[in-house]
């Protein structure tokens, strides 16, 4: 039987983009992306990819859930196509997601949620590339009472649970839960697929609603619990003292007597 | 605002029943705040048989151990840990609260943060104390912006990478009590089998030294001499994405901000050209040095020693050279 999936997918940056395009404004306490396109977060390419691949052994309903300010429909157009069934967006200026904590993402989220109809899984990645945090899922999941697995490398139902490899830092472990549950993924799962032209063609005819902040009943105000005070530019330039020598081979020798002259082993 | 009270540490225990590196490096931080905002700091131990790794944990500085010793905690099972810890830390609100940016921190901490209503930053670098105010410092953007955020909850929670704070020397004991509360009876959850694919000898987030391989290596027979040379080292292989994606390193090797984030006292990036997604995992080394053939390579930018060359040519001599000088 298909279940109903719900995968939330975040707009951000391009990670992939050179530092140089990530340009800090320290008065407004935010980071603005230069020259470089908005993507799908990677992790959340991801979990879209574990969700067409539960689609294609055991069926699914897949809708793909995004939430901020000024979303880009060709994004999310090209990540429909890949395989979702459905899009559900909610865009206002007060989503901005340089100002939303976890916090009040999560519960943006999970009234969202409320309003995308009867769902069996949610997936979402395990971080986003933007803030990192790692929060919103497991926060999500704590909102809606529903359990939640981390870190999927795989994500399959069997006899109407989901079964979760769960990567450890020395291996994985197999975790199951009754449905609805909710699944972060991780990388390991594998690249976002690419649709075809004809899927992209066909994307476009597919439902999507597009929700303002007055139809979610929530407002952003006060839902968060962590506050930037400082944001600066990280210092990683260094000076290199670059070791040369008449061969490669001397070179090499004399990097290891650099190293311990310089008491670094 | 409730009446917080203590600087209190979630510690790990990992091989040999001896607390995680990570875990005395925690006690060193919270004893540092503790020490400024006149608090006292207790550890917190679960586990399935942990009294002798409490026992030992006493002896690194912390005023109190509490321990909860329960067959059903054998494995990490969130459900199990939060049913346990959430009354516990209502009944006695910790001002703060930290754990290590670990597989089990980052799992374990936002489900507790949300039940507790508890402002949470994850990853953090630097922990300071600014009037009555606790700052916390992470990367963003893959690291390419530093945010110090504060918390607007009376309860403090943080998750702090490795290598950040300093371990304490062992010391007196400290008194070691059991945790009042209770495990819950179930869990959602219910784990299957675990399957161990890289031994944790000398896991790669506490490693001392970390030499990692690149695109440049070409094949797995590079990273043997990559091995030979961590081996000399006492230290652990690393690779960025390209050697995992093509194969030739174990996923579990993979430095960057898909993959593990490292601070090794020295980075040794062979044939890496230093990618902002490679950059973001090891940007907090303490020494770098990258061999790589290409003179333009980014890598340069942020290495303290480089030698521009093909490592075919450097490795063999350089890693020759280091047995010589580690066996003196």
């Amino acid at each position: 039987m298909a279940i109903n999936i719900i995968v939330c997918a975040k707009q951000v940056p391009d990670p992939e983009g050179p530092p140089s395009s990530f340009e800090i404004n320290a008065e407004e306490r935010r980071v603005t992306a230069r020259g470089i396109p908005p993507v799908i977060n990677p992790f959340d390419e991801n979990a879209l990819e574990a969700a067409i691949r539960i689609k294609e052994t055991s069926g699914a309903n897949i809708t793909l859930l995004s939430l901020g300010k000024g979303l880009s429909k060709a994004v999310i157009l090209k990540a429909v196509a890949a395989g979702a069934d459905a899009s559900l967006l909610v865009d206002a200026e007060a989503l901005d997601a340089a100002l939303l904590d976890p916090f009040a993402t999560a519960r943006l989220l999970a009234a969202a949620i409320g309003k995308a109809g009867p769902f069996d899984l949610i997936l979402c990645g395990r971080q986003a590339a933007d803030t990192n945090a790692g929060m919103v899922g497991l926060g999500l999941a704590q909102l809606l009472g529903i359990p939640a697995i981390t870190l999927a490398q795989k994500v399959e139902i069997a006899d109407g649970r989901v079964v979760v490899e769960r990567v450890l830092p020395d291996g994985y472990e197999v975790v199951e839960a009754p449905l609805p549950a909710l699944v972060t993924v991780s990388g390991e799962v594998g690249d976002l697929r690419y649709p075809s032209l004809q899927a992209i063609k066909a994307g476009k005819a597919l439902p999507q609603t597009v929700l303002g902040l007055a139809d979610l009943g929530v407002e952003p105000a006060g839902l968060g619990r962590v506050e930037t005070v400082r944001l600066t530019a990280p210092s990683r330039e260094r000076r290199c003292t670059l070791v040369e020598g008449d061969t490669p081979e001397e070179a090499g020798r004399k990097l290891a007597q650099l190293l311990r002259q310089e008491k670094v082993i | 605002m409730a009446d917080t009270q203590g600087i209190y540490i979630l510690a790990e225990i990992g091989e040999a029943e001896k607390p995680t590196a990570v875990t005395l490096e925690l006690i060193g931080l919270g004893r540092d705040l503790a020490s400024r905002l006149g608090e006292r700091v207790s550890t917190l131990v679960l586990g399935a048989g942990v009294r002798e790794a409490a026992q030992e944990l006493a002896l690194y500085g912390p005023d109190e151990v509490l321990f909860l010793d329960d067959p059903a905690l054998s494995r990490y099972d969130p459900e199990l840990y939060v049913g346990a810890l959430v009354p516990f830390l209502e009944s006695r609100p910790p001002r703060v609260l930290l754990a290590g940016h670990t597989s089990l921190g980052q799992d374990l901490f936002p489900r507790l943060a949300f039940s507790l209503d508890c402002g949470l930053v994850t990853d953090c670098v630097a922990l300071e104390v600014d009037g009555g105010d606790i700052l916390l410092t992470r990367p963003i953007y893959g690291g390419n912006a530093i945010a110090t955020q504060k918390v607007g909850t009376s309860k403090v929670m943080a998750t702090v990478r490795a290598r950040v704070g300093e371990a304490p020397q062992p010391s007196s004991a400290a008194a070691v009590t059991p945790l009042e509360t209770a495990v819950p009876a179930s869990s959602r959850l219910s784990l299957k089998e675990r399957e161990v694919l890289q031994s944790r000898e000398c896991p790669l987030e506490e490693a001392p030294v970390v030499v990692s391989g690149g695109r440049g290596m070409g094949g797995e027979d590079g990273f043997a001499q990559l091995t030979e040379i961590a081996g000399i080292l006492s230290g652990a292989v690393g690779a960025s994405r390209p050697p995992v994606d093509s194969g030739w390193a174990a996923s579990t090797c993979q430095v960057g901000i898909t993959g593990k984030v490292v601070a090794p006292d020295i980075y040794i990036a062979v044939a890496i050209s230093g990618s902002t997604q490679h950059l973001s995992g090891m940007g907090e080394s303490g020494k770098i040095v990258a061999i790589n053939k290409d003179p333009d390579a980014y890598i340069f930018k942020v290495a303290d020693y480089g030698v521009v060359g093909d490592w075919r040519q450097v490795l063999p001599s350089f890693s020759a050279a280091l047995r010589e000088i580690m066996q003196e």
